[in-house]
């Protein structure tokens, strides 16, 4: 049997306690458009140079293994899936559901940049290196280079995403474990989760972009 | 009079409650703070600190400047002394200094609060600020940044001086700003006090939240382009470098579609104070609330679409000219609005002359004539004989300095007694207010004069014929610093010798004066119910 039911603490500047999580889901939400703005920046670079290297693009592209980035893709949808019914547990005080829920969305979230990480490793066989690096005999004309440069940049800050978004869920986990979050106390839980999901939608933009447009 | 009327609370009722600058006195209980007006005088010190800077560094350059060939430095140190300049006023002054220290005191008093939403947010965003702001000067004194404050590729990823710790740095202050923004946003829709409705805000508030919402949509937008500005310059990854395929046009695209609404992050703010000044002085309510209201958001929407007037003569279609021409001079029309809206407010208010109203009036001539040369560069015909002369630097420093910097010293002298519980000494408030407003004319008119003659900027030696123009400009500058170090010094002795301020010194209808000064630890003693709106002028006051 676990300790007392855990209960959400009223901060002395809000009214009410639904207040204060509307205050804390509209902040969640605030920071999640300022997010989509820092890739939106990415992506309009990208569809700048696609637009002046088109064939380029699409070669390099072609280079990308779609069942690696389709399987990836997978990964994640379903990572969020488990992380929405972990937020979901804890709301109707199913706590052991919850951390396995979690476990899986950890586990897959690792799965996802374990095999992100095989497929740069690949890259780097295959000469493929950022800008100045960039060394590919096969790809050699103009564009290629710039495709591999913003690949590596938006599936890095994208992979830094799913580190924060992990370490957010690690966390929660730990807390849900000890007890700190139930029904009374869920709003933490449920805006990391929000936050993997936007990690998810970012990917599932970046997966045409890169593997798809061939 | 209305039999709804408020209960002011009063502090002779309860001696017992201290206010919010004696509750605690430890340095603990000021560095751990989560008292919005804390945090607050933080900011100011903070910021007033970064101006000093940034005003040393210009006035290094403006000594530099009074002969054509080396007065007192190389080229190289007068590259490095103009970015410094730049980069400290821009990113550690103008962007951060009205709303993180006027918004933070104001804001949540205004709507009733005890605080923002997220206290602890609002003091990491001070501590996040101060690491930027040391990154940022580290990184520029020790390794020489050079490249201006607009970090124009491809000179800022080949210079050989440290490009990359200070696109970090700002980076860094960015997002301190991103979290300012986001603290205000959500504490105005979710804690404003009950009968509170959004038309019975002060002006200040609409503004200080159009201002949050550039300040979340636009910064990480150059956050992003500073970023990879920074690991190009590491790493020279090419993402704008022809040699590899890239496009330095893009990062002008990507760099301006932030610092244009940033100029709009550092104006509005302006506005906001301006309006609260306006009505109080006139003793009237403003001539039309919803216009000044309506045309922030306004300016805050259109200031997204004009960033390409930054680079007409940067290779840009003919169509694409006219549209960002003519969208620019949609910001005129908006701010045209607001300056009738204040001058109809004048008219026949019993006006009282403090020195918050003079730095108005210092504001309107610097806004309006800065604004008419605005429109004049935002054509693009004109713009070709103007650009990157000293008739743009001239444009952009009476617009967004003289409208900031008067702006935030009308909002120093009008809120003083509210956040420091004292008066100023108004006989030298009217000197300084007059010496900074001469120096600021003096300074940058000729430089109006400079530019049209072709004198381009960021040059370190000119023709002898510009000479008297640049003698005048530094004249000039140095009045305006005589005017700030005097404002130091009698705000400084008005600390602690000024008179005592009643909770209402100026005789205001607006929220932040139904409390005390200074305002108890969490701003009123009993939650006011804010029934009359913040202009009632035609009502008596509330004792």
């Amino acid at each position: 049997m676990r300790r007392s039911e855990p209960q959400a603490v009223l901060q002395e500047q809000f009214g009410s306690l639904e207040q204060q999580q509307h205050a804390a889901r509209f902040g969640m939400w605030l920071f999640l458009t300022s997010e989509v703005l820092l890739f939106g920046a990415l992506f309009a670079l990208y569809t700048a140079y696609r637009l002046e290297y088109a064939e380029a693009f699409r070669s390099a592209a072609r280079h990308n293994a779609v069942w690696l980035g389709t399987a990836n893709t997978l990964v994640l949808i379903t990572s969020s899936l488990f992380a929405a019914w972990a937020a979901h547990a804890v709301k109707s005080g199913r706590a052991i559901m919850a951390e396995l829920c979690l476990l899986g969305t950890l586990a897959l979230g690792g799965l996802f940049l374990f095999l992100k990480l095989t497929e740069y490793a690949d890259h780097f066989r295959h000469g493929i290196y950022p800008g100045a690096y960039f060394r590919s005999p096969e790809l050699g004309e103009r564009g290629a280079g710039t495709f591999f440069t913003l690949y590596y940049f938006m599936t890095g800050l994208h992979g830094l995403h799913v580190v924060g978004g992990m370490s957010a869920l690690a966390i929660m986990l730990l807390q849900i474990s000890r007890g700190r979050y139930g029904p009374g106390r869920s709003t933490a839980v449920e805006l990391s989760v929000l936050y993997w999901h936007l990690v998810d939608v970012i990917w599932i933009f970046l997966w045409p972009l890169f593997y798809l447009l061939t | 009079m209305t039999t709804s009327s408020v209960q002011p609370p009063s502090h002779a009722a309860n001696p017992a409650i201290r206010d919010y600058l004696h509750e605690g006195t430890s340095i603990r209980s000021w560095l751990l703070t989560r008292d919005h007006k804390r945090i607050s005088l933080m900011f100011l010190v903070a910021t007033s600190l970064s101006l000093l800077l940034g005003g040393i560094f210009a006035l290094l350059v403006r000594v530099e400047l009074l002969t054509p060939e080396r007065t007192i430095m190389d080229a190289v140190t007068y590259n490095r002394l103009f970015t410094l300049h730049g980069i400290v006023m821009v990113f550690m002054f103008m962007i951060p200094a009205i709303p993180t220290v006027f918004g933070n005191f104001l804001l949540p008093i205004m709507i009733g609060a005890k605080d923002v939403a997220f206290p602890r947010l609002n003091l990491a965003s001070f501590y996040v600020y101060a690491l930027g702001a040391a990154i940022t000067l580290t990184a520029m004194i020790a390794g020489g940044a050079d490249m201006g404050w607009t970090f124009y590729t491809p000179y800022s990823t080949t210079s050989p001086s440290a490009v990359a710790p200070v696109g970090l740095g700002v980076f860094v202050l960015g997002l301190s700003s991103i979290m300012t923004g986001l603290n205000f946003i959500v504490t105005t829709h979710t804690l404003r006090a009950r009968n509170l409705t959004w038309h019975k805000l002060p002006l200040f508030v609409w503004s200080i939240y159009a201002t949050s919402i550039i300040q979340v949509l636009a910064t990480p937008v150059l956050g992003m382009s500073l970023l990879l500005v920074a690991v190009d310059h590491a790493w020279g990854l090419g993402i704008f470098d022809p040699r590899l395929g890239g496009d330095p046009l893009l990062f002008q695209h990507l760099f301006w579609f932030y610092s244009h609404p940033a100029v709009y992050i550092m104006v509005l703010p302006a506005m906001a104070v301006i309006s609260e000044v306006v009505c109080t002085f006139a003793h009237r309510a403003p001539a039309s609330y919803r216009a000044i209201a309506y045309s922030s958001l306004g300016i805050a929407f259109v200031g997204f679409l004009t960033w390409g007037h930054h680079m007409f003569v940067s290779g840009m279609s003919l169509l694409d000219t006219g549209i960002f021409g003519v969208l620019s001079m949609f910001v005129a029309i908006f701010s045209a609005i607001k300056v009738v809206t204040w001058v109809a407010t004048l008219r026949r208010g019993s006006i009282r002359l403090t020195t918050p109203l003079i730095y108005f009036f210092a504001f309107l001539f610097l806004f309006v004539f800065g604004g008419m040369t605005g429109v004049a560069v935002a054509t693009s015909s004109l713009d070709l004989h103007w650009h990157d002369t000293y008739f743009v630097v001239a444009h952009f420093h009476f617009i967004m300095v003289g409208g900031t910097l008067t702006a935030y010293l009308a909002a120093l002298h009008y809120w003083f007694p509210k956040m420091f519980g004292r008066m100023y000494s108004e006989r030298w408030g009217t000197v300084a207010s007059i010496t900074v407003f001469t120096g600021f004319f003096f300074t940058f008119m000729p430089q109006f004069l400079l530019g049209n003659a072709g004198m381009p900027r960021r040059y370190y030696s000119y023709p002898p014929e510009y000479q008297w123009l640049n003698v005048l400009s530094t004249a000039g500058a140095s009045v305006l610093a005589a005017g700030m170090l005097l404002t130091v010094g009698y705000l400084a002795v008005a600390l602690f010798r000024g008179e005592r301020a009643g909770a209402n010194p100026w005789d205001s209808r607006s929220y932040e004066w139904l409390t005390t000064s200074p305002p108890p630890q969490h701003n009123f003693e009993e939650q006011p119910s804010m029934d009359r709106g913040p202009y009632d002028f035609h009502l008596p006051r509330l004792v």
